[in-house]
């Protein structure tokens, strides 16, 4: 029941994209149909949800002080992560690519997209200053991602809508998509009041 | 355009004629990272609560995509294609660790604000942007004055930025209280005074707030700057 409560609580209380801004730039340029939205979307859940136990392991086992070299070798952690993130992706995409083409064909470019996503290194560094262990940090990677794939269909949706009204032209194609996240990020902030824990206490 | 900068360069090593000036003050309006290029929104976003904090990373940012501009650009021609990425998030990795652990030792309450937000300088867009658009194309010196230029550019909007959000959202720059009832200009806070009517308005420390006042830039800079509006 811990898990569904850190799942809820990632994916809509601390959404990823629109209560701590990250993986902005994908979401910005990638939001303009829906399809590729979703596709995108599910690369992140995808990758959000495989390298978040990785990096855990190696943040407990290879840098703690109490891993395999009885130091505390922290300051590797942005490097390491970022290696494990470009190197999942591209082992990722091999293997989507030899067993699921059609799969490969959906996500296509966005897979190596993904390495610059700050959402998935992000991710990762909350869920050390988190301190989660193994589970929970399955389930912040799982539910993260979905936030983040929620949100992007959202503004993607709007955004294809956006196309039949009349706006004024110095604020056409990004200063809307700004202005559309910033409510959407207000109706997001009505869901902070929620406390996932009450859920379980009853 | 090549063929001209070429003869400049054998005059002097480190040349600085009007390409070069191009390359420092194009990101700051026409080729902007933030209202232009859309790289490195997130943390341009989540930084902009305070204007201390918000310097901090502009000085940080500039220095790592100046440095990873000049290392790239050195090494351009020994990075086999397949795994210049891996190559590229390395260095830059290393840079930000450089910055990390530097403002750890200079400014600790700082650091602890930032938090992730400095580690996630490697996956700022800019940087790697910045790279795979120009470093791995164009001479050492040229993609240093490219780093710097983009560097301040973002900055700049970094700091426009943070001080709406600050003014408004708390009454206050750099944590000294400029407006509002707690004003330090306020001698007699009895005293009926042009700076004691406003009321902070505490959505603007909020998320939707950054949005809007990067969305209204945007605005304001392609109203100005006709060349920039989006015609599809």
């Amino acid at each position: 029941m811990e898990l569904v409560n850190i799942f809820i609580k990632s994916a809509f209380i601390e959404n990823l994209a629109l209560a701590y801004f990250l993986g902005m730039c994908s979401y910005l340029a990638v939001s303009k149909t829906v399809k590729t939205a979703f596709g995108l979307g599910l690369a992140v859940i995808f990758v959000l949800g495989i390298t978040m136990p990785i990096n855990w392991i190696i943040n407990t086992w290879l840098l703690g002080e109490n891993g395999i070299f009885h130091t505390d070798l922290t300051f590797l952690r942005f490097i390491l992560f970022i290696a494990v993130i470009a190197s999942m992706v591209q082992l990722v995409e091999m293997v989507v690519e030899k067993f699921s083409p059609s799969l490969y064909n959906s996500l296509g470019i966005f897979l190596p997209l993904i390495t610059v996503n700050c959402a998935i290194l992000g991710g990762s560094l909350f869920m050390v200053s988190k301190e989660y262990n193994f589970s929970e940090s399955v389930a912040f990677g799982l539910g993260g991602g979905f936030g983040w794939f929620l949100a992007i269909i959202a503004i993607a949706a709007i955004r294809e809508k956006m196309k039949y009204s009349n706006v004024p032209p110095a604020l056409r194609g990004l200063g809307m998509a700004f202005l559309l996240t910033g409510l959407m990020g207000m109706a997001f902030m009505s869901l902070m009041g929620i406390d996932p824990a009450s859920f379980t206490n009853n | 355009m090549a063929e001209t900068t070429i003869a400049k360069e054998k005059t002097s090593i480190l040349p600085f004629g009007p390409t070069e000036r191009k390359l420092l003050t194009d990101p700051l309006n026409d080729n902007n990272p933030i209202t232009v290029q859309v790289l490195g929104i997130c943390s341009a976003l989540a930084v902009t609560t305070l204007l201390n904090k918000a310097i901090v990373m502009a000085v940080a940012v500039t220095f790592v995509t100046a440095f990873s501009n000049l290392i790239i650009s050195a090494l351009r021609n020994s990075i086999p294609k397949q795994v210049r990425m891996i190559v590229q998030l390395v260095i830059v990795a290393f840079l930000v660790t450089v910055v990390e652990l530097s403002l750890k030792a200079i400014n600790y309450p700082i650091y602890k604000e930032l938090s992730v937000f400095i580690g996630l300088i490697i996956t700022n867009c800019i940087v790697m942007g910045r790279l795979e658009a120009f470093a791995m194309a164009n001479k050492p010196w040229r993609s240093f004055l490219d780093g710097i230029g983009n560097g301040v550019g973002y900055g700049v909007i970094l700091i426009a930025v943070a001080s709406i959000r600050e003014l408004f959202g708390k009454g206050s720059l750099l944590n000294f209280k400029i407006i509002g009832p707690s004003s330090d200009f306020l001698i007699d806070t009895d005293a009926i005074s042009f700076l004691n009517w406003y009321e902070p308005n505490n959505l603007m420390v909020l998320f939707p707030s950054a949005m809007f006042v990067i969305g209204v830039l945007i605005w304001v800079q392609r109203a100005w700057n006709k060349k920039l509006v989006d015609i599809s």
